[in-house]
């Protein structure tokens, strides 16, 4: 019997892969293999006939592994999703963690879970980031279009910054929106009208 | 008034309005609920939203809960389907390539005869013929086999393969499927972006296919009836406003918002009006009753969808017939559909089976206060699905 667990992880951005590798790596007795391209998912992940495979619960390709579920899919052996094993409070919380995991039948509880603990953990900080990234960007995005609108309403109006910032600020608490939506409006309003 | 947030997933899709317009219409307000509606990545997350207790209810494919019940995929946690959502929304399409050919076989793309399409699709295609669809527990899967089963493609090898709709471009590029069975806007999409041709509507399949049921866990809907009864009669009154023809270049409106499907609403517009371009040179089709959200009972979840869809499941996963039949009317719950649309006097039929396929012609029924009249219900074959006792 093979000692080392076979884990495949999906995931097209290569520095989270490698991050997640790392971390599985780092624990122990693992060969993770790293599927970036999800076209024939299915087909890709029954070659390396892994014990566990790992992907993020907002990835759409997800439904693909659903195939691996039922018993006349590329497996041989029907793969049965982590939570209808007995370890149900890790499968939550995976799900909550926002990586979902699928595992062969059969499979021990007690050598999953430090697995999925380590997973579980590297997810989590990689969402994070994610999230501010994002939060980051969009803040950016708005900063660059009411600069703009302050712009278009210095130039029509001749009047001079801070009164152009306060202008957009009382229409939009006048129409109960959001500063950057009353700039994002002017801003393609008058780029269809010049 | 103080109401109870409800929090419940749905798939960013045109048959999820009942649940947006219950929301934006203030329906779930006028019931003392509040519906938190959250979207889901994949159908996989969000029966897994349902099933772990992150949400209340779902928006879920008709056969998802009946796979449960028959053991199949995985999830264990049983799930009833309280009402259905709506009836057909499917398109049916062909990559470019087998959309060349069938145009210069001459093929018509009626759009309605779905004997026809499959025999041209037969000459069309090559002996192996791959279709894609959303999810291997669907709808999609069923209609494709049972057409597939009933005309000359039944002669090819056809395999049907799970795609996640945003990657059906991709994969027929790739040559990885030649045709696809999605719910819309993702047909359109097709069209939009010229990957593909529409070849039919679903409904020309089974013009009374359940398609998506509104689901909850069983153990939620014992603890919580009263929630449950507001949540069900919440979302019949957004179908029946969504019924309304007047209704829906707003529906088109609120559905294509950024926070729902975040799409053009001339879009959404094209399913929830039936009026389709089925071809990237712009040939226009005209389905009458392509979604069905109210008319003819079609909220009321029949023990006898159930048990047609297990069937056909069980005949293909060598499962035994009548006793998977019977685990999967125990699914549809026709009961408490009944408890809770009793007390606001909404009419239901009296019976909780029905022969499918077997009305040509609309039917009025008995129900508890009158009658009811139900839709046409048959099959592109004419056949008549008997359930077993």
């Amino acid at each position: 019997m093979s000692q080392n667990l076979t884990v495949v992880v999906v995931e097209q951005n290569h520095d989270r892969a490698f991050a997640i590798v790392d971390a599985l790596k780092a624990y122990g007795d693992v060969d993770v293999f790293v599927i970036g391209n999800v076209s024939g998912l299915a087909r890709k992940i029954a070659t390396h006939d892994p014990d566990i495979v790992l992907i993020d619960i907002d990835n759409p390709s997800r439904d693909m592994l659903e195939e691996l579920t039922v018993a006349s899919g590329p497996l041989e052996r029907p793969v049965a999703m982590f939570v209808s094993g007995a370890a149900g409070g890790l499968a939550r919380a995976a799900v909550e963690a926002g990586v979902s995991a699928y595992v062969v039948d059969g499979l021990q509880a007690d050598r999953i879970k430090p697995v999925m603990d380590t997973a579980i953990a590297r997810f989590q900080v990689l969402r994070q980031i994610r999230v501010e990234l994002a939060e980051t960007r969009r803040a950016l995005e708005e900063r660059k279009v009411i600069d703009r609108a302050k712009g278009l309403i210095m130039k029509s109006r001749g009047v001079p910054e801070d009164e152009a910032y306060a202008l957009l600020r009382k229409t939009a608490m006048n129409q109960n929106r959001r500063v950057a939506e009353v700039a994002d409006a002017l801003v393609t309003a008058s780029g269809l009208l010049s | 008034m103080r109401t109870v947030a409800l929090p419940v997933a749905y798939m960013p899709l045109v048959d999820a309005a009942p649940l947006v317009v219950a929301r934006e219409m203030g329906f779930d307000h006028a019931e003392g609920i509040s519906l938190d509606l959250r979207p889901a990545p994949s159908w996989s997350s969000l029966r897994d939203m349902l099933a772990f207790g992150h949400v209340d209810a779902a928006h879920l494919l008709s056969p998802i809960p009946v796979a449960i019940a028959l053991g199949q995929g995985g999830i264990t946690t049983p799930i009833s389907a309280v009402s259905v959502l709506s009836l057909n929304g499917n398109v049916v399409g062909v990559g470019a390539q087998l959309a060349r050919k069938l145009v210069d076989q001459g093929y018509g793309f009626d759009f309605i005869d779905a004997k026809a399409a499959g025999a041209a699709l037969a000459k069309a295609a090559d002996d192996t013929l791959i279709f894609g669809v959303p999810f291997p527990f669907s709808m999609h899967v069923e209609l494709l086999r049972y057409w597939v089963a009933g005309t000359e493609l039944a002669s090819k090898n056809v395999e049907i393969r799970t795609v996640p709709p945003p990657l059906m471009a991709q994969a027929l590029a790739a040559r990885e499927i030649d045709a696809f069975c999605v719910g819309e806007p993702w047909g359109s999409f097709a069209v939009e972006d010229q990957f593909g041709a529409l070849l039919l509507p679903g409904r020309a399949i089974w013009n009374c296919a359940p398609e998506k049921v509104l689901a909850v866990r069983n153990d939620w809907a014992q603890t919580e009836p009263h929630l449950l009864g507001s949540l069900m009669r919440a979302v019949w009154r957004a179908g029946r406003w969504l019924s309304n023809p007047d209704s829906r270049s707003t529906a088109s409106e609120m559905l294509a918002r950024k926070a729902y499907l975040n799409v053009s609403p001339e879009l959404v517009d094209r399913a929830l009006m039936g009026e389709f371009t089925i071809s990237p040179s712009g040939e226009h089709r005209h389905v009458e009753g392509f979604v069905e959200f109210f008319e003819g009972a079609a909220t009321f979840p029949w023990r006898s969808q159930a048990k047609w869809i297990a069937h056909q499941m069980a005949k293909r996963n060598g499962l035994e017939v009548g006793a998977a039949e019977h685990a999967a009317a125990k699914v549809f719950r026709s009961d408490l559909y009944r408890q809770a649309m009793h007390r606001s006097g909404i009419e239901t039929p009296g019976a909780s089976e029905k022969l499918e396929g077997a009305l040509p012609e609309p039917m009025a029924v008995a129900s508890a206060k009158g009658s009811l009249i139900l839709s046409r219900n048959v099959f592109f074959d004419r056949r008549i699905f008997e359930p077993s006792e």
